[in-house]
């Protein structure tokens, strides 16, 4: 099926057709320029698997969350640029692909718990954020729907709260970054506004650090102690018999 | 009550928020809510000259096509760099259709904008709609005694075309603060610059213009200055420890925003006057020459 001459030297197998939906209904797409016919049931990740690349990089849960394969493409006969993620875009007709399985951007490295939550915070960390024209690249790429120019303008006036919930969606796969006229990395800029709002604004959850007190008190050291020393067929009773939540 | 589209500017949500609180509540007591819009995106901070650099016209275009979805034909800002940016973009899209289509075509994003916004600085909304006389008469504690000394720096007033008063003679705070009782102190610094941006980079540049503007105004027996730009009120009040390191016997001299002055001679609770931006301490002045009960002890 696949074209042998353009395969990438590979050590492993490609994928075998076995594990893919195959459906009879067979499309064109350019794949860096070169046409392959692949089956129109495929993601754009697995029609390039199909046609004989492996890909290393830029691929990781294969179910749309961990944002390593943001991927761009163009339609036959249209000039605008669309994305998403390659595991969950199916290909179509004339569909023009490639990857970007990396692309530059400088992370910072800070101390959360010594950063006051405003927007010099932010701007001593990534300055180019007030480099933002609104051409709104950024929201028109990404492939979450975030509306990201707007909380590229809300961390730039210090809304540390409100950029934290509208960036809140992010899965960090850096494409706004790929077109920002500004240069700026806004998905790293969300991040840290989550961040600064999860460490310096959301309300404390009690809960959980009167339990972590107990716990570093020794209050349940006796317990843990007793469980240990269970065999496997009383743990898996004691288990069974545990308290549930009442649904 | 009148609402208008209230643009409040980044810097207005940050350090200046004194500011933004202070020209709220005196706008309210002259019944008008100034209404800030969800989705407003930086005005662009600085409007570009260059004739064909239209990327940078997309912030305050966005801006004002947000007002138009507000169903206004104008908007109010309270900061002076926001005003001019916008307003300057407003004119060019009026007067160059061309522009205006270009703009429209890459703007694919949003609805047409047609043109037509009045971008309007708060002064002139207090001059041209409130009128001086309704200030004047909303005033419970004049300001008597008090002498002030207004400062309009660059982008109030120029360029001239969309300037709100006279580029080199301006009147506008002077009438302001008249009706509120104070006493005015002119000075031939107040259009003068005071460095703008340039106080990231060189520091001691603007501290030595801002010397110059600060010195007249204490010279002529100003008590304090006041102005209606976060970066002027930054560069006059915040870099005052600048000039006196390099004029060691410069006295200080409190910086405000107009509409402080006017949040306390309208008597306002003390948490709407927004003195908590200033660096050097208006309040002995203040409470020496207005706060301070007149009646007693003066026999």
């Amino acid at each position: 099926m696949a074209d042998d001459k353009v395969l990438q030297a590979i050590d492993e197998p490609p994928v075998m057709e076995s594990e893919i939906c195959v459906t009879d209904e067979l499309v064109e797409v350019y794949i860096m320029g070169k046409p392959y016919t692949v089956p129109a049931s495929l993601t754009i990740m697995k029609a390039m698997e199909y046609v004989g690349y492996k890909l290393v990089r830029g691929v990781g849960c294969r179910e749309g969350f961990c944002g390593a394969c943001g991927t761009v493409f163009r339609r036959r006969g249209d000039y605008k640029l669309y994305s998403g993620l390659a595991c969950q875009t199916l290909v179509e007709d004339g569909m023009y692909l490639t990857q970007i399985p990396s692309f530059p951007a400088e992370k910072a490295v800070y101390d959360i718990r010594e950063l006051e939550p405003t927007a010099n915070t932010i701007l001593s960390y990534y300055p180019e954020l007030a480099r933002c024209v609104s051409c709104n690249s950024c929201t028109k790429v990404c492939p979450q729907e975030i509306d990201v120019m707007d909380y590229v303008n809300e961390a730039l006036r210090g809304d540390i709260e409100r950029a934290a919930h509208t960036s809140f969606d992010c899965i960090m796969c850096g494409l706004c970054t790929v077109r920002c006229h500004a240069e700026m990395p806004q998905y790293l800029i969300g991040i840290l506004a989550r961040r600064l709002y999860a460490a310096h604004i959301a309300a404390r959850a009690q809960d959980l650090e009167s339990r972590v007190q107990q716990i570093l008190d020794g209050e349940f050291d006796k317990e843990l102690a007793d469980i240990k020393k269970l065999s496997e067929e009383e743990l898996k009773d004691l288990y069974k018999k545990r308290d549930i939540e009442p649904t | 009550m009148e609402t208008i589209p209230y643009f409040p500017g980044c810097t207005c949500k940050a350090d200046a928020l004194p500011f933004e609180v202070s020209a709220k509540a005196v706008m309210r007591e002259l019944d008008i809510e100034m209404r800030e819009w969800e989705r407003w995106t930086c005005c662009g901070t600085v409007y570009s000259m260059t004739t064909d650099d239209l990327i940078h016209q997309l912030g305050p275009a966005r801006n004002l096509i947000r007002v138009q979805e507000e169903g206004s034909d104008r908007v109010v800002t309270i900061c002076s760099m926001c005003y001019s940016t916008l307003k300057l973009s407003a004119m060019m899209f009026d007067a160059d259709e061309e522009k205006l289509q270009k703009l429209n075509d890459f703007l694919y994003d949003e609805v047409d904008y047609e043109g037509g916004i009045r971008v309007m600085h708060i002064l002139e909304l207090l001059r041209d709609d409130v009128g001086f006389e309704a200030v004047k008469e909303r005033v419970v504690r004049p300001l008597e005694g008090l002498r002030v000394a207004p400062y309009y720096g660059c982008t109030l007033v120029r360029p001239t075309e969309a300037g709100i008063d006279d580029r080199e003679e301006p009147r506008v705070m002077h009438d302001l603060l008249e009706a509120l009782g104070a006493e005015v102190v002119d000075s031939p610094f107040k259009v003068e610059c005071c460095g703008s941006y340039e106080t990231v980079d060189r520091p001691e540049m603007v501290a030595e213009k801002c010397h110059r503007i600060l010195s007249d105004a204490i010279k002529r027996g100003a008590d304090l200055v006041v102005t209606s730009c976060p970066l002027c009120e930054f560069n006059l009040d915040d870099r005052q420890d600048v000039i006196s390191s390099i004029a060691p016997r410069f006295p200080g001299i409190p910086v405000l925003y107009f509409t402080s002055l006017m949040a306390i001679a309208f008597d306002l609770p003390e948490e709407e006057w927004g003195l908590e931006s200033a660096t050097v301490d208006p309040l002995p002045v203040l409470q020496e020459k207005v706060l301070a009960p007149k009646d007693e002890g003066g026999g």
